[in-house]
């Protein structure tokens, strides 16, 4: 392939996902507000559009006309980049995720994803790490104890957790013998006994729990979102923020939630893999389709998690982290390990 | 000049320059922060020389990791600006140029007499397969003494901070409820 048309194709592919990134991103919250509307026996957004499914757009807008306030006595360096750090680190992961096979255009092979790295599942769980200043240098800029005690939570939470989604994540890279995603999902093909796909759910159970547990408390959802308590916290480390800095946070915090879903998808479902059939064309897009499908799964649960379950007291969320969690993703690595060791 | 070495040129200004802003920075969370900004251009380092592994486990560890128990320890005391003074004067007379004379003996030997060449680009094996062979088979005695280390560091770590309330450990007499 010329060189030429290869930064051609990856500068299409960056625009095309970062615009389905931040579409989706909008219809999350869309989705949150009417999933969760129904499980309180309300109606959510209906106003805006057919089901409210412009609600987004309109949001969108009221964000940008707000008054873009700048409260005094914060520390201002900070204050300005800390939802730019957030908000650049959620949408930098998404580049290793591979979303398909790869199509063929004009007898040049071209993958469905950004950039297939040999560390790509290390580059995820770094940016992901890196994303907490954002949250951190947030509550401390403030200059508000709310904001302080909210990013405090946050760092000391993330810190914790990371390690069992990392520990968590160490037996599917055990049977699929690479940090490639790309390689980890063709680990995936075939069937168990001929026709349950050997996907990495079955033998990784425990690992799947400690996983989702994890990346729970990772991206600052319920039941694990004592950063913005607001019962106690006024809203956090982003109480001083209003505008569309305030709408950062909340992107980062949504793209963080998809990139946590794409990556249940490709470690322990399988990726883009499920049933292929019909003409040429339906079997090129179709693993897109069922990759698509499986994140959306993925990101209802949250949406159900949110409406179903209270928040931990943080205490109880350190303990759970430490002490169960922990533990648990360790005794997975190991069993893991001597499974295919055997 | 190939784009790479541009890269790497690139990545080590910023090292340095985060590195002397470190230093010049009278806030400890302006610091902080740059040393962050130090660790992930040395992990931008190690990814042009071709140690993928090492620079991915750079930003997960040093950057993202060490470094948020670093500006979280600041946030908690909130560290204050600390105080300006004029300096030493033998740092200035004595110190600098010794720094700089130091630098350029240990460069001048490097190249000198290590009797190497210098790494081409991308040209280290530090793909996770091959850093994974060198540390279980090659160096697998080393490395589990070393974990048994740490975990005597972290034995340590825990008897110390388990201590009662009034050991005279530099704490700080903030308010605390």
């Amino acid at each position: 392939m010329p060189i030429w048309l290869y930064i051609l194709a990856s500068v299409i592919k960056s625009a095309v996902l970062l615009g389905v990134l931040l579409t989706a991103v909008a219809y999350t919250v869309w989705l949150e507000r009417k999933v969760v509307g129904h499980m309180q026996n309300r109606w959510g957004p209906t106003r805006v559009g057919p089901f409210g499914l412009l609600q987004p757009a309109a949001d969108g807008l009221k964000f940008l006309f707000k008054e873009d306030l700048t409260p005094p006595h914060v520390y201002k360096p900070l204050f300005l980049a800390a939802p730019l750090i957030a908000v650049i680190f959620a949408l930098t992961s998404i580049s290793v995720i591979p979303f398909g096979n790869s199509i063929t255009i004009g007898g040049y092979s071209i993958p469905l994803q950004v950039t297939d790295v040999n560390i790509g599942l290390l580059l995820i769980l770094g940016v992901t790490s890196m994303g907490v200043y954002g949250v951190a240098l947030a509550g401390w800029s403030s200059n508000n104890k709310y904001s302080l005690l909210g990013g405090l939570r946050a760092s000391a939470q993330m810190v914790s957790y990371e390690i069992s989604l990392s520990l968590s994540l160490v037996g599917v890279l055990i049977m699929a013998g690479s940090f490639s995603l790309r390689e980890i999902v063709n680990a995936q093909g075939g069937h168990f006994w001929g026709f349950i796909p050997r996907w990495n759910i079955f033998p990784q159970l425990i690992g799947f729990f400690c996983y989702l547990i994890a990346a729970y408390a990772e991206t600052n959802r319920i039941p694990f979102d004592l950063p913005e308590a607001e019962t106690e916290l006024v809203a956090g480390y982003h109480t001083e923020y209003s505008s569309m800095k305030f709408a950062m946070f909340f992107m980062a915090e949504y793209a963080n939630m998809i990139t946590v879903a794409c990556l249940a998808t490709l470690m322990f479902f399988g990726g883009w893999r499920g049933p292929l059939f019909g003409p040429a064309i339906l079997q090129a897009i179709l693993p897109v389709f069922w990759f698509a499908a499986k994140v959306f799964v993925f990101l209802f649960i949250y949406i159900w998690v949110r409406g179903t379950l209270p928040r931990f007291r943080y205490d109880q969320l350190m303990s759970f982290g430490w002490k169960f969690l922990l533990p648990l993703a360790l005794v997975n690595l190991i069993a893991t390990a001597i499974a295919v060791a055997w | 000049m190939s784009i790479h070495l541009i890269l790497f040129l690139a990545f080590g200004a910023v090292c340095v320059a985060g590195a002397v802003n470190l230093l010049a920075q009278t806030h400890p969370i302006n610091s902080a922060l740059s040393l962050i900004a130090v660790m992930a251009a040395l992990a931008g380092e190690y990814l042009l020389l071709g140690a993928e592994f090492v620079a991915a486990v750079q930003v997960i560890v040093y950057a993202g990791a060490i470094m948020v128990l670093f500006v979280f320890t600041i946030m908690l005391l909130n560290a204050g600006v600390e105080e300006r003074t004029k300096g030493s004067r033998v740092a200035a007379l004595i110190g600098v140029p010794g720094m700089l004379a130091g630098s350029i003996l240990v460069a001048w030997v490097l190249l000198r007499h290590s009797g190497t060449e210098a790494v081409a680009a991308g040209a280290l094996p530090g793909d996770p397969k091959t850093i994974g062979q060198l540390l279980f088979h090659e160096f697998l005695l080393p490395f589990e003494i070393t974990s048994i280390l740490i975990l005597i560091a972290i034995m340590g770590a825990v008897v110390l901070a388990s201590k009662p309330p009034t050991s005279p450990a530099g704490e700080p007499a903030g308010e605390v409820d």
